[in-house]
């Protein structure tokens, strides 16, 4: 080895910048066991199949999530559903076909910025404006229409970066080819960047289920069945979703086991959609 | 000669912004001929090229002015729909630009963006374009495969395989071998002049032994003009102009 004939000091740097670094590396795989840990070891207990699949009761006593599940699923759905066309149409128009180049770094800026404010902010404008001004009160719907407000900006950075992505040279090869301007971006530009978008709507889920603060305030506090059976009835059903449930049990009910379950299980359910974004990513990648 | 030119080009200027790349410049392109355009780089030979299957449109700021006919339609008539108008005059690119798809889906892509669904049709449109670029039998056991796995002379070959599917008549080649080794080389030029039986093609070339090797008519542009244009062995042994002579004698560019 040749560090041994390093002068002194460089020896004695070498080493303490290394100390430093497996310092920070051990702190942080530390903080990250003991936090799973912790919860994981608290919550497991509290999980069982009676509380997975009923509403809580309050004659009999049990504890029960499934309506925070499906309230959960969907608020995804519902706002995927609307964020996804949009964002990636928003972004499909500003990288291929936008023509004005100052308008489109200036809404480029305006969405870089927006993915980086606190969603207390969100939730607030969820508030005036689905909750309060278009009169659709505490509900499902109003969290959704909030969140996709909310993963606009970042759906459509992430899928303009994807887009910018292909090479110049496959448009060019299919417009020779005397492919129209639509057709080119359906048939070459969007597959080949499939895997950008799919990953980053994953992420998006991601963030809907971990989101607690624009829901909070948007979604009602009910934690009994909903009736999804109609549409009208979806437009009013109005309760906790998972991370509510868990502020809920947690801060009004004082039940940890149950919060630490809920913790748990968004846990669980967050390993397993970034691992989707993993796989997916991968999976999609061009053949 | 006897036929009319498939391509006429008369009084042709071209202007990037304030750049004036193409000056008056006028030149037949005879129908199953290979053309050669030579000149000094930035001389504007990739300019005219894609003035001629209207590449060019997307560029902005761009402005042209003059009269482009393909078999005697005005390529810049307001009226002209440039998919037909790329269908019949298709492009090989420096780079070889396969799709990220399998081989087969590249060469039926421009087949199936004409309309052609039938499986029975566009198998016989695929094996067929294939065999024309001299690729058939090296890939004929991997169609479904993707295309991005081929060498890039196999590449270059399917890109042109590519663009026989999609039914042109002219090809436009961009110093199509340029990025390739002298073996998928000669392979491109021998089939060039096996092509030039049923296509008319022009190229843009950096290298004088291939002009010389493959075309029947040379172009030289020089600043954005056409010095001459002519026979390929005329012009390479008795040039007309003393500029040219400069050039392919290789005293500049
Ligand atoms: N997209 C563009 N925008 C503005 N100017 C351009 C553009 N493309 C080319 N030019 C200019 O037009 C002139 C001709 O360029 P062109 O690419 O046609 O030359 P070329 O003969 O093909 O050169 P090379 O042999 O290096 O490929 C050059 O001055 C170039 O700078
Ligand atoms: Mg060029």
């Amino acid at each position: 080895m040749r560090v041994s004939q390093l002068p002194m000091r460089r020896r004695v740097w070498n080493l303490g910048a290394r100390v430093l670094l497996y310092l920070s590396a051990g702190l942080t795989c530390g903080l990250l066991v003991l936090l799973i840990g912790t919860i994981c070891a608290r919550g497991i207990r509290g999980i069982n199949w009676q509380m997975l699949t009923t509403a809580e009761s309050v004659l009999r006593g049990t504890v029960g999530i499934l309506p925070a599940i499906q309230n959960t699923l969907f608020v995804i759905v519902l706002s995927l559903l609307i964020v996804l066309p949009l964002g990636v149409g928003a972004a499909v128009y500003l990288t291929e076909y936008a023509k004005n180049h100052r308008l489109v770094s200036l809404i480029e800026f305006a969405t870089e910025t927006l993915a980086g404010i606190p969603s207390i902010i969100y939730a607030l404008v969820g508030v005036i404006i689905f909750c309060t001004a278009l009169g659709l009160q505490k509900t499902l719907v109003s969290g959704a229409l909030t969140l996709v407000i909310m993963n606009l900006p970042t759906i459509i950075r992430s899928t303009q970066e994807s887009l910018k992505t292909v090479p110049q040279s496959y448009r060019e090869g299919a417009l020779a080819l005397g492919s129209g301007k639509w057709h080119m971006i359906r048939t070459v530009v969007l597959p080949s960047s499939i895997d950008g978008i799919v990953t980053g709507s994953i992420l998006a889920i991601g963030r809907v289920v971990g989101e607690s603060a624009v829901l909070m305030y948007t979604v009602g506090l009910s934690t009994a069945m909903q009736d999804f059976s109609s549409l009208a009835a979806m437009m009013k059903a109005s309760g906790a979703t998972l991370t509510v449930a868990l502020y809920i049990y947690a801060k009004e009910r004082a039940d940890f086991t149950t919060a630490f379950a809920i913790a748990t299980i968004l846990l669980g359910l967050t390993v397993v959609i970034n691992g989707a974004a993993a796989l997916a990513g991968k999976k999609l990648k061009k053949v | 000669m006897q036929e009319e030119p498939i391509l006429r080009i008369q009084h042709l200027d071209l202007w990037y912004g304030e750049n004036h790349a193409l000056k008056d410049v006028a030149l037949d392109i005879p129908a199953h001929r290979i053309t050669a355009l030579i000149g000094p780089s930035g001389c504007g030979k990739s300019t005219f090229l894609r003035t001629l299957n209207r590449m060019n449109d997307l560029i902005p700021g761009i402005k042209i002015s003059g009269s482009l006919t393909y078999r005697g339609s005005e390529i810049y008539d307001p009226a002209q729909d440039v998919t037909p108008l790329r269908k019949n005059i298709g492009m090989v690119f420096q780079k070889p630009n396969p799709f990220p798809m399998s081989i087969y889906d590249n060469v039926a892509y421009g087949p199936r963006t004409h309309g052609i669904r039938s499986r029975v049709q566009l198998d016989e449109i695929v094996e067929r374009s294939l065999r024309s670029a001299a690729i058939w039998d090296e890939v004929k056991d991997r169609l479904k495969k993707s295309a991005l796995g081929l060498s890039g002379g196999q590449q270059q070959r399917l890109c042109i395989a590519r663009a026989l599917a999609a039914g042109p008549d002219v090809l436009l080649m961009d110093e199509s071998t340029s990025a390739l080794d002298p073996i998928s080389t000669s392979k491109i030029e021998d089939l060039a002049m096996e092509l030039k039986k049923e296509y008319t093609i022009v190229i843009v070339t950096h290298n004088m032994q291939q002009a010389v090797r493959v075309s029947d008519r040379t172009a030289f542009f020089l600043l954005g003009e056409l010095i001459e244009c002519g026979d390929t062995e005329k012009m390479f042994s008795q040039p007309a102009d003393k500029r040219t002579e400069d050039y392919i004698t290789g005293r500049f560019g």
